[in-house]
């Protein structure tokens, strides 16, 4: 089997975004980027696979900027065999990142493609399930258990409710949640021998994808503070202000 | 157990300035070097915090062409004043009348983070290995006690010491040379300094820790170049520190403080006293309107040439202010650091090449710059001694009128532990309470460094003692760690009308203060797992 994991740069999970002074998005020079974090259980879930012997190949895609190989790149370091670099400048949209990533499946002819549930930083949760249809492969999203079978896969969904098990035909789409696993550490030795390991680099507009965000955005704004709470003497104070105040009751 | 080895012929541990400049002057003297070098924060420049007025002094020599490399170096400074603050009043001194170490005008207004991301490319794209979020947490010796490199940590440790199924045993890094480049207070450093007894007939090393914030504030009040610093209110007479207010470019304002940590009242919270500062009517002014998008703080060395310990060993040299080669009247360490750093480069060189002595990294030393105009700053630290009048008094004689030429060198009596009296000798201090539009708690605070310690690790904040916080440091000194850590830290909490002492380690932004302050040396700050700590931007 070969897996294909598909990996995002994004602004680190512990960086206090700030929105930028005219409202056109958040800033991003010198601010700390790493690897989305459901993308690196992605990765651990098909390292683990190729180790248990169910796996050939494990290739990392990341699909952005020139520095976003440094996703591949650690990817490289826990465990994947090469890399690919579909490079684009700018604002990439979901939508373009599947039709990016349909293009690589076609050539690759991987048997699962594995990514992240959603990434941080625009929290979309689209490019599984629009990958899925475009090549009109079976998916299985919210991951948080993966087996293995002879010709499927038997998920187990982090919904609502509770968990969902189901049994997905090979090949098929898989975006897995943070709950799939704990991600290794990359070793220093690791992290040398992934320098030497190959990133095929492709541009977006050799594989005749447009990749101009179909979607305007009008403007960013950080949320409204939320108003300090008030301590209220009695229940029938608390009573009266749900009523007439907050008018809730 | 064996852990995997890895050669080197050089390995650096620290990516700031004198570490990377370290490495780059290396691979320019000699490209076939191989060199590694470690550093603990997740990405070069996540760690570092500086004001910064850089003198390009070092870099000129490092990088002649930095200008056409893009250096991130671009805010000429145009402007200098110097205020004296009252309570209220403020008193502009003449910049014509402050010593030649004091004036700017050649400098530039930097964040020396972005300068540290710079310098790292260069040193990458000149063959340096550099390793992020891998701190090097164990000194290796040979046999003969000369340094054998050092060890990474362990990753994936619970708390109390057990592997996790993450674990990912550290790895030894041998190297023929081992460069410390940890900055002030480095645990390694501190470890070299103690079993070399670098430090023997030299003065106690002298700290202060500095705060800064960026805030972005209103056009009216920017004046891009600007540099401003003060002396003063809110600090008493006997307490040594001051701000810097550094106008860099897109209406940011790089605003700070540092307060010697010899202060002597453990009432006193550096934290407190950088925000009270704030609300004098010449900063609040400038504030209104505006917004603080950054904090960090860090611990500095103030000590100077007679506080500095021999910087070479068998088998290692310190650089920078893991030594201790900040310059204090110049309020600037990094162009010290760097050349340091450099003349660290050159012995290794020789040391490699001709297998010349590394002891010769003296001897470069003091016949370098960093030499000279540490050894004319030598004096103005200590004078303050007497109070920040008689200091200032004696600053002005020392350094405009006898440039730092007096024939005598005034000693550092006592260690920053010894200086603190005891709590019933001393004034309470009431501080205001944040108003969170100029001023703001130590949580909101430590909120804005994006520090993260993955959980369930073990505390990276070592008591050798862990009864003495609450049996001897609540009653004797109300236990100061609570006032003297910058983020939080240390609490003492009450659990059934009993005192108990808390260690939030994982807001620690590795300031070091706590191993320096503490009145019985009884805080250990080690490596924690690589990675954590800090995520400073634009510091």
């Amino acid at each position: 089997m070969k897996i294909l994991v598909a990996v995002k740069r994004v602004i680190d999970y512990n960086v206090q975004v700030r929105v930028k002074e005219d409202n056109t998005g958040v800033v991003t020079d010198n601010v700390k980027m790493s690897t989305n974090p459901p993308d690196d259980n992605a990765v651990e879930e098909a390292v683990k696979i190729k180790e248990s012997g169910k796996a050939k190949e494990i290739v990392a895609i990341t699909v952005g900027e020139e520095k976003a190989q440094e996703t591949v790149r650690k990817a490289l370091a826990v465990g994947a065999d090469r890399g690919i670099h579909v490079k684009v400048d700018g604002v990439i949209e979901p939508l373009a990142v599947s039709k990016i990533l349909q293009k690589i499946v076609d050539k690759e002819k991987p048997d699962l493609v594995f990514m992240g549930k959603q990434a941080i930083d625009d929290d979309c949760n689209q490019t599984g399930q629009m990958l899925a249809a475009l090549l009109n492969w079976p998916q299985a999203t919210f991951a948080s258990k993966i087996e293995v079978k002879d010709k499927t896969l038997e998920v187990t969904r982090e919904v609502d409710e509770g968990l969902e098990t189901i049994e997905v035909n090979v090949p098929a789409i898989i975006t897995c949640d943070l709950r799939l696993n704990e991600p290794r550490y990359a070793s220093l030795p690791n992290i040398m021998k992934a320098k030497k390991k190959p990133i095929e680099q492709i541009n977006a507009l050799d594989l005749g994808i447009d990749t101009k965000p179909r979607i305007d955005q009008i403007k960013v704004e950080e949320p409204p503070k939320r108003k300090a709470g008030i301590k209220v003497a009695n229940v029938e104070e608390l009573v009266q202000k749900l009523k007439n105040e907050a008018k809730v009751i | 157990m064996s852990r995997e080895v890895m050669e080197y012929d050089v390995v650096i541990v620290g990516g700031g300035p004198s570490g990377l400049s370290t490495a780059i002057k290396l691979k320019q003297l000699n490209p076939d070097i191989n060199v590694c070098l470690l550093e603990k924060a997740s990405e070069i420049g996540a760690h570092i915090l500086s004001g910064n007025v850089f003198e390009t002094r070092a870099l000129d020599e490092l990088f002649p062409n930095w200008k056409e490399l893009k250096a991130p170096i671009e805010t000429k400074v145009s402007k200098e004043k110097f205020l004296f603050l009252g309570k209220e009043k403020s008193i502009s001194w003449p910049t014509w009348l402050l010593p030649k170490v004091q004036q700017n005008h050649n400098n530039y207004i930097i964040s020396l983070a972005n300068l540290c991301r710079w310098l790292g490319e260069q040193a990458e794209n000149l063959g340096v290995e550099i390793f992020p979020g891998f701190p090097a947490s164990e000194i290796l010796y040979n046999e003969d006690g000369s340094v054998k490199g050092v060890a990474t940590q362990d990753m994936g440790i619970d708390k109390e010491g057990n592997k996790k199924d993450s674990f990912e045993p550290g790895i030894e890094l041998q190297a023929k040379v081992t460069v410390f480049a940890e900055g002030c207070r480095g645990h390694l450093g501190k470890e070299l300094i103690n079993k070399f007894e670098l430090s023997k007939d030299k003065d106690p090393q002298q700290y202060g820790i500095g705060f800064k914030e960026i805030w972005e504030i209103n056009e009216n009040n920017h004046e891009e170049g600007l540099v401003m610093h003060t002396a003063g209110w809110p600090l008493d007479n006997n307490t040594y520190g001051g701000s810097f207010v550094y106008h860099a470019k897109n209406k940011q304002v790089y605003l700070g403080y540092v307060i010697g940590l010899d202060y002597q009242n453990p009432y006193l919270s550096p934290f407190d006293e950088f925000q009270r500062f704030k609300t004098h009517p010449a900063i609040k002014k400038m504030l209104e309107g505006g917004k603080r998008i950054s904090y960090g703080a860090r611990a500095l060395i103030e000590g100077g040439i007679q506080s500095l310990p021999k910087m070479y060993m068998p088998g290692a040299l310190l650089v920078g202010c893991d030594a201790g080669t900040l310059n204090m009247p110049k309020i600037k360490g990094s162009h010290t650091a760097m050349k340091s750093g450099m003349i660290a480069a050159e012995t290794i060189n020789n040391h490699l090449k001709d297998n010349e002595n590394l002891s010769t990294y003296e001897k470069l030393f003091k016949q370098s710059w960093v030499y000279k105009e540490l050894h004319e700053a030598r004096n103005v630290k200590p004078s303050f001694n007497w109070g920040l009048i008689i200091g200032i008094l004696f600053t002005g004689i020392d350094q405009i009128l006898f440039r730092g030429k007096l024939p005598f060198t005034l000693k550092h009596k006592h260690a920053d532990h010894e200086t603190l009296k005891t709590a019933n000798e001393m004034p309470k201090i009431e501080y205001p309470k944040p108003d969170n539009v100029i001023t703001f708690d130590k949580t909101s605070s430590v909120y804005l460094t994006g520090t993260n310690h993955v959980d369930n690790q073990p505390v990276h904040l070592k008591l050798k003692d862990a009864e003495l916080p609450i049996k001897y440091n609540l009653e004797k000194y109300d236990e100061p760690a609570q006032r003297y850590c910058p983020a939080g830290v240390y609490e003492v909490q009450h659990e059934n009308n009993l005192p108990k002492f808390v260690i939030n380690s994982q807001n620690c932004i590795h300031c070091k203060t706590c191993d320096i302050k503490e009145p019985s040396q009884n805080i250990t700050w080690v490596t924690p797992e690589g990675g954590g700590g800090p995520k400073y931007g634009n510091m």
